[in-house]
């Protein structure tokens, strides 16, 4: 859980208060918080003065608009056929042993969360991951061994 | 009929000085412009194929004075990865296709739609765009250029549900007609064009209709970008010309095993080794908006279907039954064969609900399920059931 604050204000300030704004200000939230809490989204309705059921809706469609506790940094592992081909098996498990966690939870410090996701682009380079922005790609298990570990000491 | 080849080109990522194209088109009557365009034969790069010279001239003809450019940016097939490269490695050819079709059918102002995927490289493409923005002015153009990023919807990548994105709803796509070029984003007449699309209108504009025309077929003008991956020894971007057949394709990018390519991505066509030499790539044959991905005799075509059926179920956005029932049935109906729940002449009834997904669904995404779940199972039906 986090305190929006004066984030919604803020991110409405820069991108507008019309219906258009709604995807830019819930973006502007998970880019610093990593998800949408129910306060989060109630408040982007007052602000915008729409329904907390209609941003609800709308966040609920996107995959990367999170309305659930995600940890400071989300992996996306892809599955889609060329990296399934090329080894996205290993690199979960690999994943799943540094990390202590299966897909879909969230470390206990909160730092990770372990996702699966469709086609991210990288075909030509598979196996291929995505750690919030940042796309990793031609992986191998201490390519992203060393990955980890780079962001645990972040 | 004219028989291309294997001919790698280098007009799409070649570096050239946007300012004199622009230059040129900014004296160009706009009726020119878009007769040029019409005259290459160009055909959208995104997959649809839809001439883009009737789109910008439709969108032309339009009375209100308050009109849009959209890039479709948001490149979700599975297998492709061009327009990321070009935005990448060209993005001042991007926005100076936006910059003419703006001006060819009275647009002030462009959108570029990014996938969410692509987030990390909106940095360094606002400061390629302030640059390219200063040429604009000095020539005199009067355009402005916003990026709007999405969040991870493949269905975004159609073109109503992206504008439906843009103004801050759930991707769903509407329904059709009105058409974008009457009605597109804001409720406004809209062009919306891929990204290779605007590189390629570039092209065209700086070497003229004619030259352009040389490249290609009749019916698949130009050169275009593929996205190469699978099992292949040289996976990557390559701009190659339309026409040829997927046994030279075979022979320039196979490993020597190849049992079977997949045309235009998930939402494409599978064609398998038996039909190499006679499919042509192309409109003429198996259209694609650049996706190839190749699978040889050690992959299986039931998971390769799988994941497909996977993607789809998770990616349909659920609006019309269809699509939402249909692509979770065909996922279960194929698994239930496999296991032999099911007898074999299941498969049968299967190709018939993809049948009725492609008449019956709302857009493109489940219209095209079919393509790949027929051609799979009709050439691959023992991997399916054994």
């Amino acid at each position: 859980m986090y305190q929006v604050g004066n984030l919604v204000k803020e991110l409405s300030a820069r991108h507008g208060r019309d219906r258009a704004s709604l995807m830019p200000i819930l973006q502007g939230i998970v880019e610093k918080h990593n998800y949408l809490t129910d306060e989060a989204m109630v408040e982007v309705a007052r602000e915008l003065d729409i329904s907390a059921a209609e941003v609800y809706g709308t966040a609920s469609f996107y995959t990367f608009l999170d309305t659930v506790p995600r940890g400071k940094y989300v992996i996306r592992v892809c599955k889609t056929i060329s990296c399934s081909m090329k080894g996205k098996g290993e690199i979960i498990s690999t994943l799943e042993n540094i990390l202590k966690i299966r897909i879909g939870q969230t470390t206990s410090d909160k730092q990770f969360t372990l996702l699966e996701t469709n086609c991210i682009g990288w075909c030509h380079k598979a196996p291929a991951i995505l750690i919030n922005d940042m796309p990793y790609t031609e992986l191998t298990e201490e390519k992203v061994i060393e990955i980890i570990k780079s962001y645990m000491h972040k | 009929m004219k028989n291309v080849g294997l001919n790698k080109l280098d007009y799409i990522f070649e570096k050239i000085n946007i300012r004199e194209v622009l230059e040129k088109t900014y004296k160009l009557p706009n009726d020119k412009i878009i007769k040029e365009i019409l005259d290459s034969g160009l055909k959208g790069r995104g997959g649809a194929g839809f001439p883009t010279g009737m789109k910008w001239k439709f969108t032309a003809e339009q009375k209100d004075p308050d009109k849009y450019i959209v890039c479709n940016a948001d490149e979700g097939e599975p297998g492709t990865f061009k327009d990321r490269e070009l935005l990448d490695r060209v993005p001042y050819k991007v926005y100076g296709g936006m910059v003419v079709a703006g001006k060819a059918i009275g647009a002030k102002n462009g959108i570029i739609y990014l996938r969410g995927e692509y987030r990390y490289m909106l940095p360094g493409l606002l400061k390629e765009l302030d640059e390219f923005m200063k040429i604009i002015r000095e020539i005199g153009y009067e355009f402005t250029i916003e990026f709007r990023m999405g969040s991870g919807a493949y269905i975004c990548g159609e073109e109503s549900a992206l504008f439906e994105s843009i103004e801050g709803k759930r991707g769903e796509p509407r329904n059709k007609p009105p058409y974008p070029t009457v009605s597109g984003v804001y409720g406004k007449p809209t062009s919306i064009n891929n990204v290779e699309t605007l590189v390629t209108a570039i092209l065209v504009m700086r070497i003229g209709a004619a030259a352009y025309n040389q490249l290609g077929t009749k019916d698949s003008r130009g050169s275009k970008v593929f996205s190469i991956s699978g099992d292949t020894p040289i996976p990557g971007i390559y701009e190659l010309e339309l026409g040829m057949t997927v046994q030279e394709f075979v022979n320039g990018f196979g490993d020597g095993d190849t049992k079977a390519v997949q045309v235009g991505g998930a939402s494409g066509f599978c064609v398998p080794r038996k039909k190499f030499a006679e499919t042509i790539i192309g409109f003429e044959g198996v259209p694609t908006g650049g996706s190839m991905k190749l699978f040889n005799s050690s992959r299986s075509m039931y998971n390769v279907l799988h994941n497909y059926l996977d993607f789809f179920v998770e990616e349909s956005c659920g609006q019309c039954t269809p699509c939402r029932v249909g692509c979770q049935q065909l996922l279960k109906g194929v698994q239930k064969v496999k296991k032999g729940e099911a007898k074999s002449a299941y498969l049968n009834d299967l190709v018939k609900l993809a049948d009725t997904m492609k008449v019956a669904s709302k857009c493109g995404l489940g219209q095209s399920v079919g393509n790949a779940f027929r051609s799979i199972v009709e050439n691959f039906r023992e991997e399916i059931i054994y």
